[in-house]
């Protein structure tokens, strides 16, 4: 019995610190049950101010990664700046939509940092149903125990480095929970 | 000529309300004139078609403040700060130089441009007329 967002498996959150956010990833690849790779990289970044992370069917979160790249060095070339991370999470969500019938199994999660350095994290669904959130986000087969860890290891405006372990923290316990996700993580704070 | 001019304009929103629906933020101002000045240009270049008979202002503003283009049918743009069209456009445009000033009020604005139309295209009535509405 296959399910499609199950299939790879993947962990991920984003968390809302003071004038700084975090996005973290677990490092696991893997077919159905078999590990094939410990260090595969969910997140990229678009720019110095936007990073995104794609959970789900790993083949569609490169193509989809690659697309929205694309996309954004001709937004650099014509605009003559970058990208809002709002601005981002529209166009995701729009080329997500476009696909509507066929979708890209996906779970993207945006995290960046807005004018005056205001942080700005939100998720959606394959179909680009956005959800804004002001404290943390999560996506991926672990979600579950994500949104309880979060939930209880959150804080308001914490500093960079705090946020760095309470994210940390928060996604080594909910991977540990699930088989499909773990090997470690990547946590990045802007 | 006013039917060349409606269709511009038909496209001009259009693409401004296509990149507000992607991006969900107002369409920068060279953005459009960029998008605008492409589709004239197609029309000097294509079969079976001839360019449209006007220049356009746009006139916007936007994260980078409030700007002035002019298209021409050729589909080239140049940015102006004050800039005339059509008729006594070189009395107009001598005008300008004239009287802007970089810092002006809004209602200073206005003003010139106001008296910039008397010298040639309005008639006294009128030009009270609009007088009468800023002050």
């Amino acid at each position: 019995m296959m399910q499609i967002f199950e299939y790879n498996g993947s962990a991920l959150v984003a968390m809302v610190g003071k004038n700084c956010f975090a996005i973290a990833s677990d490092r696991r690849l893997g077919v159905q049950l078999q590990t094939i790779a410990t260090d595969f990289q969910r997140i990229s970044k678009i720019h110095d101010r936007v990073f995104l992370g794609l959970s789900g069917l790993a083949t569609d979160a490169q193509t989809l990664y690659h697309r929205l790249v694309f996309r954004h060095k001709l937004y650099q070339l014509r605009e003559e700046r970058d990208m809002k991370p709002e601005t981002f999470a529209n166009l995701v969500s729009a080329l997500l939509y476009e696909k509507r019938f066929g979708p890209y199994f996906c779970q993207p999660v945006i995290a960046g940092l807005g004018d005056e350095d205001k942080p700005f994290i939100c998720t959606m669904d394959s179909i680009g149903a956005k959800e804004l959130a002001k404290d943390f986000v999560v996506a991926g087969t672990a979600s579950e125990s994500l949104y309880g860890a979060c939930e209880s290891m959150f804080k308001e405006d914490m500093e960079p480095e705090e946020l760095f372990e309470t994210v940390s923290q928060a996604l080594l316990s909910s991977v540990d929970r699930d088989c499909l996700s773990g090997w470690g993580g990547h946590v990045y704070v802007v | 000529m006013g039917p060349d001019f409606r269709v511009l304009v038909r496209k001009s929103r259009k693409q401004a309300e296509q990149y507000h629906r992607l991006y969900k933020e107002p369409i920068p101002v060279t953005q459009l004139v960029r998008e605008t000045a492409a589709v004239m240009q197609e029309f000097t270049q294509s079969g079976g078609v001839r360019p449209f008979g006007v220049s356009l202002l746009v006139a916007g503003y936007d994260d980078n403040g409030p700007q002035l283009y002019q298209v021409d049918p050729s589909g080239s743009y140049f940015s102006w700060k004050a800039s005339a069209m059509g008729k006594n456009v070189s009395n107009a445009k001598t005008f300008l130089e004239k009287r802007y000033t970089d810092d002006m009020e809004l209602d200073d604005a206005v003003h010139t441009a106001i008296l910039t139309l008397k010298e040639g295209v309005l008639t006294p009535a009128e030009i009270d007329d609009y007088l009468a509405e800023v002050e």
